[in-house]
C-alpha cells in the first residue's frame, strides 16, 4: 500500500509541518465555533435561570426519545470516525470508505430523526412566528425557549449537513487511496470537526431535553 | 513586457511576475492579497470618512439645518459601522500583517494561502452587503445596535447592515487563523519565540483576540437579524426579552475589538521606533508579554460601557478595577517606547514622526479611558462627547497614526520606491495638527454636557463645535496628501534598495520588492530582533 | 451664578465632589502626558543622529523601572478606582427622606410625576435644598435621563425601574437631556429642571393643582382594576396576600425564592405567570397595556405601604 501524493504545500518545508500546520489550523477553528455557540448557550442559560421553571413547560415538549437515539447516533458515528481515521493513518483504503460511508449513513440518520422532530413542532404549532400556538402560562418566553431550540439545534444541523458534504468530498479521494501514513491529515482534521459537532450535541441534548423533566408539575 | 524593460530589471519580483488581472484576482500570494486589501479598506476609509465630513459640517452650527434628523442618525451610524468593522479592524493586520508576517517569520507564505484569499473575498462580499444598506436608505440605530430600538422601532436596513457585520466576522477569524498558525508551526530555523519581532507578538495577540471574541458578535448579529425579521423576543421586552443581554453579547466582543485595533498598531510602533532609533526596543519581554495581557485583560472588561444601564453597583465596581490593570500594560509600553530613545541614534523620517505622534496622542487617549473607567466620573461623561474623544484619539491619534506610520515605512518594500519626504512630512505634520483641534475640544464639550450622537445641540457648544469641524477640515487634507504622494511614487519615486531605512528584520534581507517566494533561500536566524552590529550599511 | 470654564454649574449636592474627581484625574493626564512628551522632545533631540551610519546603545531593560512604571501608576489608577467606586455608591443610594418623583422617558418627551400627583412634561420644578429620588422607566426604547448640572445620569429601560437621585442645592434653570440614543429626535429630547426657593416651588404647585392633570389616588386604583376582587385581605384562597408582603420573603412553584421588591411587584402587575408562587394557580391577568406607567407606579408604592395585619 504505498503512500500515493505526497502533496507538499510549496509553501511548507515537510509534510510534518504540513500537517501540524492543518491540525493547528483545524483546532482553532473549532475554539472559534465554541465561542460562537457559545454565545447562544448564554442566551439560553440566561434565560433559563431568570425564568425560574418556566423552560421546564417547553422541554417537557421535547421528544427524549428521539433525542436520546439522536445521541445514540451520534456517538456511534464518532466511533466510525474514528476508526476512519486510524484506516488513513494506516493506508487502509477499503476500511476507510466503508467507515466514513457508515459515519455518512449515520450522519444522516440524526439528520433524519431531526427532521421527524422538527415536522412534529411543526405540527403542534411550536415554531416561533406567526403561526405559534400555546395554551399554557406565558406563550411569549414559552415561544423564546423554542426559538432558541431552533436556533441551537438548527445551527447544529447545519453543521452536521457540512459535515456530510465534506465526507462526500473526501469519499472520492479516499477511494483512489489519497490517504496513507505520509499524508492522512484532510481526514485526520475532518475527524477533529465531526468530534466536535458530536460533543456540541452532547450539551445540547442534556440542556434543551433533560434539564428540569423531574420538576416538572402538570 | 519588450525585452528592454526586461533587461533592467534584475530580479522578478511579486509585482512584475504577472500583470494579468487575473493573476491578481486568483493570486495566493500573501504580498499581492495584502496589496488586494489596500485598495478595499482604502475605499472603506474614503466612505468613512465622507460621513465623517458631513458629521462635522451639520455639528457647525446648533440647529439641524443640514440634514433632517433620520438623515444624520444614518450619517453617523455608517460613519460609526464603516471605520470600525470595515477599516480600523482590518487595517493593519490585513494590510501590513499579510505583507509581512510571513516574512518576518522567514517563511514563503502564510500557513493558509488560500483560506488568505478567501478571507479578501469574504470581506468585500461583506462590504457589499453595508454598502447596499447604505445606498437602499441607510441604517440609524448607531454601531452599536442597541436594543430595543435596533430590533422593534427602527425602520431601515438594520438585517443588512447587521450581515455585513456577521460576514466580515468571518473575514477577521480567518486571517488571526492564519496568523497564528503560521506563527507557531512556520518560523525560521533559529528564530525562537523571544527572537521574534513585536510586531509579530502584537499580532499574535490579536489573533488570539479575533478568534475568541469575533464569533460572540457574530451570534450576536445573528439573534438581532433573527428577532427582526421573526419577531422573536430575545432581546425585547415586550416579547419577553431582555435588551440588556444585548449589551452584555455586544461588549463582550466589542470591548476587545477595541484591542484588535490597538494591538497591531502598537506592534507597529514598537518596529519603528527600533528602526529610527537603531537599538532594540527597550524592555522586549516586557513589551511581548504586555501584548499578550492586555489581549486577556481585554476580555474582562466589557462592562464598563454600561455603568450606567441599571446594573448592580457591585458588577461596575468588578469591571471599573480590571479596566484599571488592563491600563498597566498599555502604560508599561509607551513608557518602554520612550526610553528606548535614550542612548539611541534617532532620525526623523516620515515614519518616525508618526510613531512619536501616536505615542503622545495614545497616551492622552489612554489617561482619559482611565478616567472614563473611573465610576463616579463616568456617571457624567458617559455617552457625551468626553466618550467619543476618548475612542478617537486612540483609534485615529493612535490607529491611524500607527497605520500610516507603517504603510511609510514598508512602502519602499511593498512597492519598490521611495516618496518624497517632503510631502509625507507635511502630512505627518498637517495630520497632527488637524487631529488635536478636531477632538480636543471635544473632552470640554463632553464635560460641559454635550451628548453624543445629536446634531441640535444648545447654543453655548457652539463655539466649540465650530473649532472641532475646522480642525477636521485640516486633517482631511492630510489624509488626502499620501493618497497623491503614495500613488505618485508608484511610478515615479525613486527605485528603492533591499535595506532604505538600515533596519534590522528579516523582510529587510530580501530585495525591495520581494520576489514572488520572499526569500531565495529560507533564512536561519542567528540572533535576537533589533540586533544592529557595529555599521549600518543602508542599501 | 458663577461657573468655571467648560464645565456645567455645580448644581446638586455632589457635583462638586465629581469635579474634584475630575480635575485631580485632569491634573494626573496633564502631568504623565506632559511628562512623555517633554521625553521624547528632548530625548529625541538629545540623541538626534549624528552621521548615518551610527547605531544606538543596545540596552535591553531593567527590571527596576518595569517595577516601577507598573506600580506606581496602577497605585496611582487603583486610588482614582477607590474614590471613584466611593462617590459612585453614594451616588447609588439615596437618601431615607429623599422624596419620591417620577419619570417615564418615551419616543421623544419626558413626562415628570409630582408626589401629590401633579404632572409635567419634559420640564421639571424642584425646591432647592431636598434631596429627591426619581423612579424611571420607558414606554418603547432604552433612553437616559443626563442633568449635566448635578452630574446625574442613568438608562431609562422599558419594563423596569431604574432610579436617580440628587439634591439641588442651587436655584437656577437646567438643562436636562436624552443620553442613550433612541431614534429620530434624540437630539430634541431635552428640557429643563427648574429649581425654585421652596415658596415658590409650592406656589407653583398649588396653581397646578387646580387644573385636571391629576392621577387617581392609589385606593381608587386598587379599586378600579379590580385587584381587590382576590387580593382580599381576608382570604387567601385566590391570590396572595399583600399587606407585608414588600420586604418579604416569597417562595415560587419551581422551589426558588427572591425578597419582594418594587421590580417584583411591577412584574407581578405586568407579567404576572413570569413568577407563579408556591400554592397557587397561574389565574392572574396581565395589566400590560391596561394602565399607565403613571398608574403602575402607584399601585407599586401602595402595595409597599400595605403593612401586615391591616
Amino acid at each position: 500500500m504505498a503512500n500515493p501524493q505526497p502533496l507538499l504545500a510549496t509553501h511548507f518545508d515537510t509534510l510534518d509541518q504540513q500537517r501540524e500546520s492543518a491540525s493547528l489550523g483545524m483546532w482553532v477553528f473549532l475554539i472559534t465555533e465554541v465561542m460562537f455557540f457559545g454565545g447562544l448557550f448564554t442566551a439560553y442559560i440566561v434565560y433559563r435561570s431568570r425564568l425560574h421553571g418556566l423552560f421546564d413547560y417547553g422541554s417537557h415538549e421535547l421528544n427524549v426519545t428521539l433525542g436520546a437515539i439522536n445521541t445514540i447516533v451520534l456517538i456511534c458515528s464518532s466511533f466510525t470516525m474514528a476508526i476512519a481515521v486510524r484506516a488513513s493513518q494506516l493506508g487502509d483504503r477499503r476500511t476507510l470508505v466503508r467507515f466514513l460511508v457508515l459515519t455518512m449513513l449515520l450522519g444522516l440518520t440524526f439528520l433524519g430523526i431531526k427532521a421527524v422532530e422538527y415536522q412534529e413542532k411543526f405540527v403542534h404549532h411550536l415554531v416561533p412566528g406567526p403561526h405559534f400556538q400555546w395554551h399554557g402560562p406565558q406563550p411569549r418566553q414559552i415561544e423564546m425557549f423554542f426559538s432558541l431550540y431552533f436556533a441551537m439545534t438548527g445551527l447544529h444541523a447545519l453543521h452536521m449537513i457540512v459535515g456530510v458534504g465534506l465526507i462526500l468530498w473526501l469519499l472520492p479521494r479516499s477511494a483512489k487511496g489519497f490517504y496513507g501514513p505520509d499524508y492522512h491529515h484532510p481526514i485526520e482534521c475532518f475527524g477533529l470537526y465531526w468530534h466536535f459537532v458530536d460533543i456540541v450535541w452532547i450539551f445540547l441534548f442534556p440542556l434543551l431535553y433533560l434539564l428540569g423533566r423531574s420538576h416538572f408539575v402538570g | 513586457m519588450p525585452s528592454t524593460e526586461r533587461a533592467v530589471l534584475e530580479t522578478e519580483d511579486y509585482i512584475n511576475a504577472d500583470y494579468n488581472i487575473k493573476s491578481w484576482l486568483l493570486t495566493t500570494d500573501h504580498k499581492r492579497i495584502a496589496v488586494l486589501y489596500l485598495i478595499s479598506v482604502t475605499l472603506f476609509f474614503l466612505i468613512g470618512g465622507l460621513f465623517a465630513v458631513l458629521i462635522r459640517l451639520e455639528l457647525l452650527t446648533p440647529q439641524g439645518d443640514l440634514m433632517q434628523s433620520d438623515t444624520y442618525n444614518r450619517v453617523f451610524t455608517m460613519h460609526g459601522v464603516t471605520m470600525v468593522f470595515f477599516f480600523l479592524i482590518p487595517s493593519i493586520p490585513t494590510v501590513l500583517g499579510n505583507f509581512l508576517v510571513p516574512m518576518m517569520v522567514g517563511a514563503r507564505d502564510l500557513a493558509f494561502p488560500k483560506v488568505n484569499l478567501a478571507s479578501w473575498y469574504v470581506f468585500n462580499l461583506a462590504g457589499m452587503f453595508t454598502l447596499y444598506a447604505m445606498f437602499a436608505g441607510g441604517v440609524d440605530t448607531g454601531w452599536t445596535f442597541y436594543t430595543p430600538y435596533s430590533t422593534t422601532y427602527s425602520n431601515t436596513h438594520v438585517v443588512a447592515t447587521g450581515l455585513g457585520v456577521f460576514i466580515a466576522g468571518f473575514s477577521s477569524i480567518m486571517t488571526g487563523l492564519n496568523f497564528i498558525v503560521t506563527i507557531h508551526r512556520m518560523r525560521a530555523p533559529g528564530l525562537t519565540w523571544f527572537r521574534l519581532p513585536l510586531f509579530l507578538w502584537a499580532h499574535y495577540a490579536t489573533s488570539l483576540v479575533m478568534i475568541l471574541g469575533t464569533p460572540v458578535i457574530a451570534i450576536t448579529t445573528l439573534l438581532l437579524a433573527v428577532e427582526r425579521g421573526f419577531k422573536i423576543g430575545i432581546f425585547d421586552p415586550n416579547l419577553g426579552g431582555d435588551p440588556v443581554l444585548f449589551q452584555h453579547l455586544f461588549w463582550f466582543y466589542s470591548h476587545p475589538a477595541v484591542y484588535i485595533m490597538v494591538l497591531p498598531a502598537m506592534g507597529v510602533i514598537s518596529e519603528l521606533i527600533a528602526a529610527f532609533a537603531r537599538k532594540p526596543v527597550f524592555g522586549y519581554k516586557i513589551v511581548a508579554a504586555s501584548s499578550m495581557s492586555i489581549a486577556i485583560l481585554g476580555f474582562l472588561v466589557w462592562g464598563h460601557h454600561m455603568f450606567v444601564s441599571g446594573q448592580s453597583v457591585y458588577a461596575a465596581t468588578v469591571f471599573s478595577v480590571l479596566s484599571m490593570l488592563v491600563a498597566v500594560p498599555s502604560a508599561v509600553k509607551v513608557f518602554n517606547w520612550t526610553a528606548t530613545l535614550y542612548k539611541g541614534s534617532v532620525s526623523f523620517e516620515t515614519p518616525m514622526l508618526y510613531a512619536l505622534g501616536f505615542i503622545g496622542l495614545f497616551t492622552v487617549g489612554g489617561l482619559t479611558g482611565v478616567m472614563l473607567a473611573t465610576l463616579g466620573l463616568d456617571v457624567h461623561v458617559h455617552d457625551t462627547y468626553f466618550v467619543v474623544a476618548h475612542f478617537h484619539y486612540i483609534m485615529v491619534g493612535g490607529t491611524i497614526m500607527a497605520y500610516l506610520g507603517g504603510l511609510h515605512f514598508w512602502w519602499p518594500k511593498m512597492s519598490g520606491r521611495l516618496y518624497p519626504q517632503f510631502w509625507s512630512r507635511l502630512s505627518a505634520l498637517i495630520i497632527f495638527v488637524g487631529f488635536n483641534l478636531t477632538f480636543f475640544p471635544q473632552f470640554l464639550l463632553g464635560y460641559m454636557g454635550m451628548p453624543r450622537r445629536y446634531h441640535v445641540y444648545p447654543e453655548e457648544f457652539q463655539v466649540l463645535h465650530v473649532l472641532s469641524s475646522a480642525g477636521a477640515s485640516i486633517l482631511g487634507v492630510g489624509y488626502i496628501l499620501p493618497v497623491f504622494y503614495l500613488t505618485w511614487s508608484m511610478r515615479y519615486g525613486p527605485r528603492a534598495s533591499a535595506n532604505p531605512w538600515g533596519a534590522t528584520g528579516l523582510e529587510w534581507q530580501t530585495s525591495s520588492p520581494p520576489p514572488t517566494h520572499n526569500f531565495l533561500e529560507t533564512p536561519v536566524v542567528t540572533t535576537d530582533a533589533y540586533h544592529y552590529s557595529e555599521e549600518v550599511t543602508v542599501g | 451664578m458663577s461657573k468655571a470654564p467648560f464645565m456645567p454649574p455645580q448644581g446638586s449636592s455632589f457635583a462638586g465632589q465629581v469635579d474634584l474627581l475630575y480635575l485631580f484625574l485632569v491634573g494626573i493626564s496633564l502631568f504623565f502626558s506632559l511628562l512623555i512628551a517633554g521625553l521624547i522632545v528632548y530625548l529625541a533631540v538629545r540623541y538626534k543622529r549624528r552621521s548615518p551610519r551610527d547605531i544606538g546603545v543596545p540596552i535591553h531593560g531593567s527590571g527596576v523601572l518595569e517595577i516601577a512604571w507598573s506600580v506606581i501608576p496602577l497605585v496611582i489608577m487603583l486610588g482614582s478606582f477607590v474614590w471613584g467606586t466611593m462617590l459612585f455608591f453614594h451616588l447609588s443610594r439615596p437618601p431615607a427622606d429623599a422624596v419620591e418623583y417620577f419619570a417615564v422617558g418615551k419616543q421623544w418627551m419626558w413626562k415628570f410625576q409630582h408626589p401629590d400627583g401633579t404632572r409635567e412634561i419634559n420640564t421639571l420644578h424642584l425646591p432647592v435644598g431636598q434631596p429627591v429620588k426619581v423612579t424611571l422607566t420607558s414606554e418603547d426604547v432604552i433612553h437616559d435621563l443626563f442633568v449635566p448640572a448635578f452630574r446625574v445620569k442613568m438608562d431609562v429601560l422599558p419594563a423596569r425601574y431604574s432610579t436617580i437621585w440628587f439634591e439641588p442645592v442651587r436655584v437656577g434653570t437646567y438643562h436636562l437631556f436624552c443620553a442613550e440614543y433612541c431614534g429620530a429626535e434624540h437630539s430634541r429630547m431635552g428640557g429643563w429642571i427648574v429649581v425654585q426657593e421652596p415658596e415658590d416651588y409650592e406656589r407653583w404647585l398649588a396653581g397646578e393643582r387646580g387644573q385636571e392633570n391629576r392621577l387617581a389616588s392609589p385606593e381608587d386604583l386598587f379599586k378600579r382594576f379590580a385587584c381587590e376582587s382576590c387580593h382580599r385581605t381576608d382570604s387567601v384562597a385566590r391570590a396572595p396576600q399583600l399587606a407585608g408582603l414588600f420586604g418579604k420573603q416569597v417562595r415560587f412553584k419551581d422551589g426558588s425564592a427572591i425578597v419582594a421588591d418594587d421590580n417584583y411587584i411591577l412584574e407581578s402587575i405586568l407579567k404576572p405567570n413570569e413568577k407563579i408562587v408556591a400554592g397557587y394557580q397561574p389565574i392572574m391577568p396581565t395589566f400590560q397595556g391596561q394602565m399607565s406607567q403613571e398608574e403602575a407606579l402607584a399601585l407599586v408604592r401602595y402595595v409597599r405601604g400595605l403593612e401586615a395585619g391591616k
